[in-house]
């Protein structure tokens, strides 16, 4: 780890104005939340900040609540979203996401918007040593004929596997949350899925964020069958562990047959991913076995298996079809599939 | 004897570990410390051809950067697996240009600061010449050595294959494995004048101590090596590390003490590690069920110079009758690290295979693979005709079988399932062969009425202390928490290594002998009985004291020498007139989702018998470690090897797996009683390695029960068995 400067400025607008860029390896400013991920990477010598800008005395960490309009504060933690009685009642898929991700240590102290950002876990990535296009451009993926289990099929490019690791965001995914920043040129309104950026031929972007603009909270609306979503995580160990393939899923039901349904994937995709063709086909069907399967399969349509991953193809089909058997055996009132 | 199974005791040292007043070696405080940290090649095979320091020497506080260009001068101190010395390996970093495997010792940096040493270790750099290095089995490149010492036969196997009224030949493959205990390796080296103490980490002080002098090329009694506590051993603290020396050089260099840690990512390759085995496995029936032939043969992975080998055949030949036996093993000379000890280091891998190939052979005879396992059962060692000291693994398999419900086993594939879950059953057997050592313990009682033990030999959290303390007040009658025990020190009488499950049957013993001394000069030889304060006041002493050795029969010349440091001299298994091993059996139901197929283990039951038991609490800790352990090894545990370059990608224990509490649910082990009166004059079989043994096998059996497929290879992961 090489020294760097530390700064914890009093309000937003000292902390986008002082922040400099994460640079080399990274992609927009250093602000440190919880620091999960960016004292990890730091150790590893995979980014060198000059400083950190940590966001401890700005606040942002409140969940509110108008109506169905929802506000979650960037700093939020994830133990504390998790606990949320009305985010657990309201819309357990979220609650769900995140008691199934990291341990309680990690929960205790990583906020949201620090985990919506969180970097893949692509050991070639972290290694600082192996040709990677994310850590340094143009120099080759290591990961394509490598060892690729954890990585992705979905949204990948010649140049990069390398898969988004979080699950809260696949379950944000599903109600259409802006995303709401600041930065030097003020403020401003982000679609979520359209904060990350596939990996392309330049997986060093990760998302749209400038190197200034901090993340200061989430905001949707919540329908009121999001009572019925339900997150569905597979692993290889029951806990702490990263999915190797997640379903995050919706269901407006009129009794059996599916009004609408949003379905969110993880653990497979280079970034946070939502299975809009299988929502569409889903819409005004029986939700029987054999069509959840099918909605499983349309989902993993366009994906592409490596040596060690291809079989998250099947296996992401199985946890969407799962998942959406799981979430349409729920009550009304989402106490069918536990919270835990 | 004392009685069979002894009270539950709490570890005496529990309270100061979990209040955290127990020092760990890398706790203990020296004057003034300096910092050093290893850079390791990020190359799999090669040569250096020039070392950058330039950037690394501007780092502020760098005192010292060494490299094979000014290497300190370490000597060898030989390779432990070749019983020559006390080494990991038998080759020391920095003495060469040479880069024999990915991630090994090429630089040592010492600063004022951890983090100075550590940004310089970070900005040294080093040209390679390099070569494609060849670092799984099956690389183009390695090279595959029989093992002569290793073969084993009896009777005519090729006759007994070919007469046989039914027979199982399969192939089974195990993982590399990395130790991650808890505690990172770590060194401390304090110079006073001539004498070094040195704070590491280790199950062996005796042999830190007697290597330390060879690589110093100084006397042993100016070392004192120091590790009152282990975070965790698992074997992987057992021979000499290559960077102690290093670290002792140079603070004897440098005139200041120096400390190391290891991080997380370099413990998997500057350590030992469990190398990955493939087996081909052959069991022939006559038409009676009963074995006739069994083939065993491995191929275990190593070090281009280092012929390391677990060599599990030795006791997978043991466990069934039969009248044709062949095994061997060989070795595979790769572009990796010398492997070493991993708990229960022949049995894990060798029993995978053994017993997965019981279960296809119960399969393919149409009998029920508990029923197969008690016919075949035998009263003498197979291999040498000799009786056993006790051998009670039909009555373990009834006891766990009892518990666990095997009455309503049902042998359909899939037949048990349960809703949405794919449920199975699966057995194996656990054995472990009772091993002893030399041993010396100094015991002395006082007119307080408290008594001290001292010995160097080691807690790994196992709960050595408290079984020493408890084998003082069986014989001498004084309340445990008047008995201190001092251990980790290497001043001490000489105890026994930790490995090889060798410490509470070498060291009871031993301590058997020094209260027998001490009550004959108590005039009272009746143990338990006596009352100390008493006794000690009508002789007319405040405090007596006993210094005993014992040294197990089998080991014959050379007990001496081992009691000295130099060498190990573990006996026991299939020796002499008897076999001596502690058996097993394990149960294990597993739960599939048959959407997704992640393997669970919602129900474990092992009933194990090893003669004498001196705490009820800890052994029971033991082997259900050993069982969660051997779940790990069944299904997550896996070192995962680039073939390209030879490192390992997931070294971190984020992606390296180990069960977590949520993979533990309802878990038993049954203590059946045992009395052995041959085995040792404890009377105790060692149980800190067989709760690990077959636990795979069983788990892998209960997923073909569930599932239909039958996989070969450990761990056992979701693709496995993914049907699309």
């Amino acid at each position: 780890m090489k020294p760097f400067r530390y700064r914890a400025p009093l309000s937003i607008g000292d902390a986008v104005k002082t922040v400099e860029p994460i640079g080399e390896g990274g992609q927009g400013g250093a602000f440190l939340a919880g620091g999960t991920t960016i004292l990890d990477l730091m150790k590893l010598s995979v980014v060198s900040p000059p400083s950190l800008t940590d966001l401890q005395k700005l606040g942002l960490d409140e969940i509110r609540w108008n109506g169905d309009v929802v506000h979650l504060g960037a700093r939020v933690t994830m133990a504390q979203a998790a606990d949320h009685p009305m985010l657990k009642e309201r819309v357990p898929v979220l609650s769900e996401a995140l008691w199934k991700a990291a341990s309680p240590q990690l929960r205790n102290v990583a906020t949201l918007a620090g985990n919506v950002l969180q970097r893949t876990r692509c050991p070639y990535f972290r290694d600082n040593i192996s040709a990677c296009n994310k850590r340094n451009p143009g120099s080759g993926c290591s990961a394509m004929d490598g060892i690729n289990r954890l990585l992705a099929v979905l949204g990948t490019s010649d140049h990069c596997i390398a898969n988004y690791a979080g699950d809260f965001a696949n379950a944000l995914l599903l109600f259409d949350a802006e995303v709401e920043t600041e930065s030097r040129r003020g403020e401003r309104t982000i679609a979520f899925d359209r904060l990350h950026v596939r990996p392309d031929d330049r997986p060093e972007r990760e998302t749209v964020l400038a190197q200034d603009e901090l993340i200061t909270g989430f905001r949707f609306t919540l329908p009121q069958w999001a009572r019925r979503s339900h997150f569905v995580k597979v692993r290889d160990r029951e806990s702490y562990a990263f999915a190797l393939t997640s379903a995050a899923v919706a269901l407006d039901m009129d009794g059996e047959t599916v009004r609408e349904a949003r379905i969110g994937i993880g653990g497979a995709a280079t970034v946070p991913w939502r299975a809009k063709e299988a929502e569409g086909f889903l819409a005004g069907k029986h939700l029987t076995e054999s069509v959840a399967l099918e909605a499983g399969r349309m989902a993993f349509a366009g994906a592409t298996g490596f040596e060690h991953n291809a079989f998250k193809i099947p296996l992401g089909q199985r946890t969407v079809a799962r998942a959406l058997l799981e979430t349409a055996a729920m009550d009304s009132a989402g106490t069918g599939a536990g919270s835990n | 004897m004392a009685k069979e199974i002894g009270t539950a005791r709490n570890r005496i040292d529990g309270r100061s570990k979990v209040t955290g007043t127990a020092r760990y070696c890398a706790d203990f405080a020296v004057p003034n410390p300096l910092y050093a940290q290893l850079v390791v090649s990020t190359v799999g095979k090669g040569h250096i051809t020039a070392v950058d320091d330039k950037a690394a020497r501007s780092v502020p506080g760098v005192r010292a950067i060494y490299t094979h260009l000014n290497s300190l001068g370490v000597r060898p101190a030989g390779f432990f697996g070749s019983g020559q010395g006390q080494a990991q390996q038998s080759w020391r970093p920095l003495s060469g240009p040479d880069v024999k495997f990915y991630g090994e010792i090429i630089g040592m940096v010492v600063a004022e600061t951890l983090i100075g040493a550590r940004e310089a270790a970070a900005a040294l750099s080093f040209d390679y010449v390099t070569e494609p290095p060849a670092v799984t089995l099956d690389s183009p490149g390695v090279t595959v050595e029989p093992l002569q010492r290793t073969e084993l036969s009896v009777g005519n196997v090729e006759a007994g294959l070919a007469s046989a009224a039914a027979r199982v030949e399969h192939t089974y493959e195990t993982s590399a494995n990395t130790h991650n205990a808890m505690e990172l390796f770590a060194t401390t080296a304090h110079w006073q004048g001539d004498d070094l103490t040195v704070y590491v980490p280790t199950q062996w002080v005796k042999g830190f101590q007697s290597g330390l002098a060879k690589n110093l090329a100084i006397e042993p009694d100016r070392v004192r090596v120091l590790c009152p506590y282990v975070g965790g051993g698992f074997g992987g603290k057992g021979s000499l590390f290559t960077w102690t020396g290093l670290v002792a050089a140079a603070a004897r260099e440098l005139n200041r003490p120096v400390k190391l840690y290891v991080t997380r990512e370099q413990g998997f390759t500057v350590a030992s590690f469990r190398a990955e085995t493939r087996q081909e496995v052959k069991i022939a029936v006559g038409a009676d069920n009963l074995i006739t032939t069994f083939v065993h043969m491995g191929h275990e992975l190593t070090s281009r110079p280092d012929s390391y080998v677990v060599n599990g055949t030795e006791n997978s030949t043991r466990m069934y009758r039969a009248e044709n036996i062949k095994a061997a093993a060989s070795v595979v000379h790769a572009d990796r690290q010398t492997p070493g000890f991993m708990r229960a280091p022949p049995e894990t891998p060798y029993f995978f295979a053994l017993e997965s190939a019981m279960d296809e052979l119960a399969r393919e005879i149409g009998v029920d693979p508990v029923e197969l396992r008690i016919q075949n059962d035998t009263d003498k060692d197979p291999v040498r005709g000799v009786p056993f000291t006790s051998r009670s693994l039909v009555e373990c398999y009834r006891k766990a079988a009892e518990r666990f419900g095997w009455s309503r086993y049902t042998p359909g594939i899939g037949s048990m399932r349960d809703g949405d879950d794919l449920v199975g059953w699966g057995v194996a057997t656990s054995t472990y062969p009772t091993q002893m050592a030399p041993c010396s313990v100094r015991v002395s009682v006082d007119s307080a009425g408290e008594a001290r033990v001292q010995t160097a030999s080691h807690d790994l959290g196992t709960g050595a202390y408290t079984v020493m303390a408890l084998a003082v007040h069986d014989k001498l009658g004084i309340p445990v928490d008047k008995v201190r025990v001092e251990l980790g020190d290497s001043r001490l009488p000489t105890g026994t290594i930790a490995g090889g499950s060798i410490t509470t049957a070498s060291n009871v013993s031993t301590i058997d002998i020094a209260c027998d001394r001490i009550l004959r000069r108590l005039g009272n030889s009746d143990a338990g009985q006596v009352d100390i304060v008493a006794a000690l006041q009508r002789i007319g002493q405040s405090r007596i004291e006993e210094y005993a050795e014992w040294i197990p029969p089998a080991v014959g010349e050379g007990g001496a020498a081992s009691l000295r440091g130099d060498a190990v001299k573990i006996v026991g298994g299939a020796e002499k007139q008897y076999a001596a091993f502690a058996f097993g059996a394990q149960f294990v139901e597993v739960r599939i989702n048959r959407f997704t197929h992640e393997i669970r283990v919602p129900r474990i039951v092992g009933a194990f018998a090893a003669g004498r038991i001196v705490n009820e609490k800890t052994a029971r800790s033991q082997y259900l470690g050993g069982m969660i352990w051997g779940i790990g090894h069944a299904l997550l545990e896996v070192s995962e090897v680039d073939p390209r370059t030879g490192a390992y990608m997931n070294d971190n224990i984020a992606e390296y797996l180990v069960p977590v509490n949520a993979d533990v649910q309802q878990i038993e082990a049954i203590l059946v009683p045992e009395v052995d009166d041959k085995v040792n004059p404890a009377g105790v079989k060692g149980i800190g390695e067989i709760g690990i043994v077959g636990t795979a096998a069983a788990v892998a059996n209960a997923v073909h029960h569930a599932t239909g497929v039958r996989v070969r290879k450990t761990p056992i992961r979701i693709e496995n068995i993914l049907t699309s």
